[in-house]
């Protein structure tokens, strides 16, 4: 694999996003605000950030806004089902 | 018990909860001068680019504090007075204590040249200053920024994208010269051409011109230019000087052991203000960086109430934007001295410039760029430019002090695909 193939883009990042859910870094965390500013159903996601707490809302649509925003890296999604593949 | 914080940031905000964590009764008093309290200093420079809303930097509601259970008192303190354990507001309201956090933060080094006072001369401490910046920007045509480090690239990208023309000054040869190879520097440079600002290396500014507002400015060549702005970020200076002046132990910060704890028993500092013994080095460093002022301040809380954790420094990192790049710099990765910076800057830490005895590795272009500091058997520092895929892995591999013996010659062979290499050691230690 080449260094520029390891690299994922946003596009299949995106697709990757459809069973699991947002987990922070608390320690890249600076609480700016982006992800709570951008999430369009109103999640405090930076409160979860602060906690270090996967955002398990009920509510969330794992549509990826704030960790695609995120200027810091914060934000990853993890698949909850390990046995489903998350690109299909 | 009386707990008295003094200052709204990140570190004070820490200590409170980590008080109130321990299950702990007594009244916490915060005393802030800041208008606003407690928000995000880092996020200030997305607040300039438009990219938030000021209202959203804000990470707590009121509810949120009534929860923690502290009085919130605005104003200065002047004087401390460790014999009376008392501290003195404003000059005229005295508060006593039984234990006293001082986590006042860092300000910005004034600029040292004529006409430094006229209206137009900006810095970025806070959030006023933010929105000094945007009322300027709004009349402003043309910017100079003077200065170094992440805070002078986030002024120039802020004024840049309210529409104003940014000319950035440099005194040497390249941006960031004491964390940044000089590869890495070019990187940032031609990004920061494309966005439009333009680069004036070996460049100094001499003076500031202007009736009351300024208009222009000489530089020591004594060439001249016009601009209606000038905003500066050349370091930032621990605020010590009421620790100082109450016989407290202050060297570049106020000095503390490894709990947190200055020479006065019952007083302690956390957070930029704090320069801090690392028994783990025998060095004391000042560091700042949020992530570390929330931990000196959730230790210095904790051992404000009577506990005694050695607060463990975690690996100094920083991730941010540089000329619109992901940057993420971990550990120690240069050295020396940049003309641009004196002391130290934000989002910096002292340790970044502690260049350890190791090999470079490192891979990449334009974009996507990785530099290791690979030393004997662990990694001792790393710049990851572009995609931060490796970073975290990265970042816990510096901090851990992992054992990188079944990676270390892939990483070092020529021409290695580091990223690729990282990957790999980390699935395996993943896997096991
Ligand atoms: C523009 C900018 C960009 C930054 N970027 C990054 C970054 O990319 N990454 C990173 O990790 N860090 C970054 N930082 C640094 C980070 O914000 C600081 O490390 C952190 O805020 C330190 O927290 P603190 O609580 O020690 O101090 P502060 O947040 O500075 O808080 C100190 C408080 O004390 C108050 N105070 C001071 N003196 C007195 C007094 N005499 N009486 C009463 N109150 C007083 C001040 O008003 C202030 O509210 C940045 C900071 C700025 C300003």
């Amino acid at each position: 694999m080449s260094f520029i193939n390891i690299f994922k883009t946003d596009a299949t990042r995106r697709v990757a996003l459809s069973a699991g859910h947002v987990v922070p870094d608390s320690s890249r965390c600076v609480q700016c605000g982006i992800c709570t500013y951008n999430c369009p159903i109103g999640i405090d996601v930076r409160a979860h950030a602060w906690m270090g707490e996967a955002i398990k809302h009920s509510e969330c649509l794992t549509c990826g806004e704030c960790v695609a925003r995120c200027p810091r890296g914060v934000l990853r999604f993890e698949r909850t089902d390990l046995f489903t593949d998350g690109a299909k | 018990m009386r707990y008295i914080v003094i200052g709204s940031g990140v570190a004070g905000v820490a200590a409170i909860e980590a008080i109130r964590s321990n299950g702990k009764a007594g009244e916490i008093v915060m005393v802030g001068d800041d208008p606003h309290g407690f928000y995000s200093r880092p996020g200030l420079a997305y607040f300039l680019t438009g990219e938030l809303h000021d209202k959203a930097l804000f990470p707590r509601t009121r509810e949120d504090y009534a929860r923690l259970n502290f009085k919130f008192q605005k104003g200065r303190v002047t004087k401390l007075l460790p014999t009376e354990k008392a501290i003195a507001l404003d000059g005229k309201t005295y508060l006593s204590y039984d234990k006293l956090l001082i986590a006042v933060g860092a300000q910005a080094m004034p600029l040292a040249v004529p006409g430094a006072n006229l209206e137009g001369v900006v810095k970025l401490d806070h959030l006023e200053d933010a929105r000094r910046i945007l009322k300027f920007a709004r009349r402003g045509k043309t910017a100079v920024v003077v200065g170094g480090g992440i805070t002078a690239l986030e002024l120039a990208e802020g004024l840049l994208s309210r529409g104003v023309k940014v000319h950035y000054l440099l005194r040497g040869d390249r941006y960031w010269s004491n964390v940044l190879d000089e590869y890495e520097s070019r990187i940032i440079e031609r990004r920061l051409q494309e966005e439009g600002v333009t680069l004036h290396f070996h460049t100094e500014l001499a003076e500031i011109m202007g009736k009351s507002r300024v208009n222009g400015l000489r530089l020591t060549d004594g060439r001249t230019m016009r601009c209606d702005i000038l905003a500066y970020a050349i370091g930032i200076k621990p605020r010590a000087e009421l620790a100082r002046d109450a016989g407290l132990s202050v060297d570049r910060g106020i000095l503390t052991n490894e709990y947190l704890q200055t020479n006065d028993e019952n007083i302690f500092a956390a957070g930029d203000v704090a320069q801090v013994f690392d028994p783990a080095t025998g060095r004391s460093v000042i560091d700042s960086l949020w992530h570390l002022a929330r931990d000196q301040g959730h230790t210095a809380g904790l051992n404000m109430t009577g506990e005694r954790q050695t607060y463990v420094r975690n690996t100094p990192f920083n991730v941010t934007r540089l000329a619109g790049l992901t940057t993420t710099i971990i550990g120690s990765v240069g050295q020396g001295h940049d003309e641009d910076i004196v002391g130290i800057a934000r989002g910096d830490s002292e340790t970044f410039r502690q260049l350890p005895d190791a090999i470079v590795a490192q891979s990449g272009f334009d974009v996507n760029r990785v530099r290791l500091m690979v030393g004997e058997k662990t990694l001792l520092g790393a710049v990851v430019m572009g995609d931060q895929t490796i970073s975290t892995p990265l970042q816990r591999i510096v901090r851990d002090g992992m054992d990188i013996t079944s990676m270390r010659d892939k990483l070092l062979a020529r021409d290695a695909k580091i990223a690729d290499v990282v990957v790999d050691f980390w699935s395996k230690y993943k896997a096991n």
